[in-house]
């Protein structure tokens, strides 16, 4: 039982690093560079909404932070891009305190608005502050990132180091929810009152898992930085915000493999609607990439209502059924006594 | 007179218009085991929900062990030994009967979040003694068979039997028990009381909330008659069967 999760774990990271072997396409190891972004701050809000109950709204701009830490103190004040990445993370930590200790003491949903909020404010002072951010223009030459002294300069050696990282963050996200902190989180979703009254500290639980998942953004957008080496307001606006929580909802809020899911999903749908565009030109019917945001809002759509419990639970819910349907009539032909 | 655990000065709880609890003043001995009885919307509960910090009082004091415990929060009230039960059973009913037991363990453990993070839990000791502690309180009440299943898909017996052991493994100095023998058979109500004698022997002080004469009657060392929201009588047992308010709040109810 508890050794699942591991075990799902290595095949994974397993095959996501046997991947390349078969796809070497620069373009489509980039896909899926940006997919292990996007995995990375699913993966944090999953543990922000899936256990902890609580929603942001304003993710993307956790991610714009880490990404405009790298982007600024690496080209104005020239540090290593480590350090510039580590205080993107301290911001962001500190960010996720001011904003969630007011507002998660609360009960009810005050967290999804103040995120909202914080989320137009860092996207109003991407675009204006000119001085510091370079405005709608962006901030060019961001250095690259180095391991050891080793350049990563070609797609599939940013490959291979996102998705690592991925892999140490997931690697954790599974140990915590394994954990005594993990139980506590899980307990708050069974019955607040009991968790309350065996003492679990609700409030501070809900914000340190707040900040956890601002971390996991902001090394997310700091990787991004590295990568595209150059950055602008455009990637961060509340539209990606809402494709986060979008991503983890549909994969199933509360299993970390379902926000994994969703973030390689969503990620990888614009690429297969392309293709399908390509398809169905060929019959005639023109295709429109501005026509992603509906498929995106009615596959939100579809699966809130058919599957409540994400694609994942929905799959899980399925396979048990046939499960039991096999058993009743395995039992039926032999029956017991 | 034993030595008090747990005392109420003018206590008192309003909710809009209605008056729930009024000018209460009482004292629970340590190592006893008490009970409140009274009529439906007596005010019992509310008085456990104002001990754990689930409600504020509107005035009056709550002292447990010579400490004033009116503004703690629920957790701190916890830390401080004092656990409690639901009158509609409150069980974590998406976790495992083990793990639900692992969670009442959350105050005597202490691994935080980084830690939790980087290693995984078969890696840490303090993950494995979580465990063995939640067996023993698991096999205390009797449900150790059951241990891995989903809680939630245990008879309500037992679901009661999981939260007093979930409750115990904060290893508490005192237990409030909100009608724990509610919907169970006679059997299980046995059960229970047999239970309730092995928790006092522990040395934890029970506060019962019962509606179960038998039951409280049986087990009790003192009785306290509460009547919208006020304390009509208390004494021993004995003395309480015998009083003329008594019978006439139940009877003229
Ligand atoms: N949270 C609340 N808000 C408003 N009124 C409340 C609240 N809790 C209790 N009351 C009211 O206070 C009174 C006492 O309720 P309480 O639940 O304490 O009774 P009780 O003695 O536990 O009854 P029972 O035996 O039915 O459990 C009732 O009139 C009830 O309606
Ligand atoms: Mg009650």
């Amino acid at each position: 039982m508890q050794g699942k999760d591991y075990i799902g774990f290595s095949v994974f990271v397993i095959f996501m690093l046997a991947l390349p072997h078969w796809i070497s396409n620069d373009y489509y190891l980039g896909v899926l560079v940006f997919t292990a972004f996007n995995c990375m701050a699913c993966v944090g809000l999953c543990l922000l909404m899936g256990y902890a109950g609580q929603i942001s709204l304003g993710h993307g701009a956790f991610v714009a932070i880490g990404a405009y830490a790298a982007g600024i103190l690496t080209t104005h004040l020239g540090w290593s891009p480590w350090l510039a990445m580590g205080a993107g993370v301290l911001a962001a930590v500190f960010i996720a305190l001011v904003i969630g200790v007011p507002s998660l003491r609360l009960k009810g949903h005050y967290l999804a608005m103040a995120t909202l909020g914080f989320a137009s404010i860092v996207h109003i002072v991407s675009v204006a502050a000119i001085d510091i951010t370079n405005g709608p223009a962006g901030i060019i030459d961001i250095p690259r990132i180095k391991l050891f002294g080793f350049a990563l300069d070609s797609d599939i050696r940013y490959y291979y180091f996102v998705w690592i990282i991925f892999a140490v963050g997931l690697f954790f996200a599974i140990n915590l929810v394994k954990s005594r902190v993990g139980r506590g989180l899980r307990a708050i979703h069974g019955s607040e009152d009991a968790a309350s009254a065996v003492g679990v500290n609700i409030t501070r639980y809900k914000i340190q898992i707040f900040i956890l998942s601002a971390v996991y953004a902001a090394v997310s957008g700091s990787l991004y930085a590295y990568y595209v080496n150059y950055i602008d307001p455009g990637p961060f606006d509340i539209m990606y915000s809402v494709l986060l929580v979008t991503m983890v909802a549909v994969g199933g809020l509360h299993s970390l493999w379902g926000a994994v899911a969703g973030g390689i999903l969503l990620s990888l749908l614009p690429e297969l609607l392309s293709m399908a565009a390509d398809t169905f030109a060929g019959v005639g019917i023109a295709y429109k990439p501005d026509y992603d945001t509906i498929v995106y809002g009615g596959i939100l759509l579809f699966i809130m209502l058919f599957m409540p419990e994400g694609l994942f639970g929905g799959i899980s819910t399925l396979g048990s059924l046939v499960f039991k349907a096999i058993a009743r009539m395995a039992g039926r032909r032999y029956p017991s006594g | 007179m034993g030595e008090p655990i747990l005392e109420f000065y003018g206590l008192r709880k309003e909710f809009g218009g209605v008056v729930a609890v009024d000018r209460l003043d009482f004292v629970v001995d340590r190592d006893t085991v008490t009970s409140v009885i009274g009529p439906n919307g007596a005010g019992k509960t509310t008085i456990f929900n104002m001990v754990t910090g689930f409600l504020p009082p509107t005035s009056g004091r709550i002292v447990f062990k010579n400490r004033d415990i009116n503004a703690c929060k629920q957790h701190v009230i916890a830390s401080l030994g004092i656990c409690r039960t639901f009158q509609s059973v409150q069980i974590f009913s998406e976790m495992t009967v083990i793990e639900n037991v692992m969670v009442g363990r959350h105050l005597r453990s202490k691994t935080g979040l980084i830690l939790s993070c980087i290693l995984p839990p078969v890696m840490r000791p303090e993950e494995k003694k979580i465990r063995e502690d939640a067996r023993h309180w698991l096999r205390f009440v009797g449900l150790d068979a059951s241990a891995d299943i989903l809680a939630g898909s245990l008879p309500l017996g037992n679901q009661r039997m999981l939260e007093i052991a979930r409750a115990l493994a904060t290893e508490p100095k005192l237990l409030l028990l909100d009608e724990p023998a509610s919907g169970l058979n006679t059997r299980e109500t046995i059960a229970m009381g047999e239970l309730i004698g092995n928790i006092r022997a522990l040395g934890v002080t029970v506060v019962l909330v019962e509606h179960d004469m038998e039951l409280v009657m049986g087990i009790s060392d003192h009785v306290a008659v509460l009547n919208f929201g006020m304390l009509i009588a208390e004494g021993t047992p004995a003395q309480i069967q015998e009083n003329p308010d008594v019978i006439t709040a139940y009877l003229g109810e």
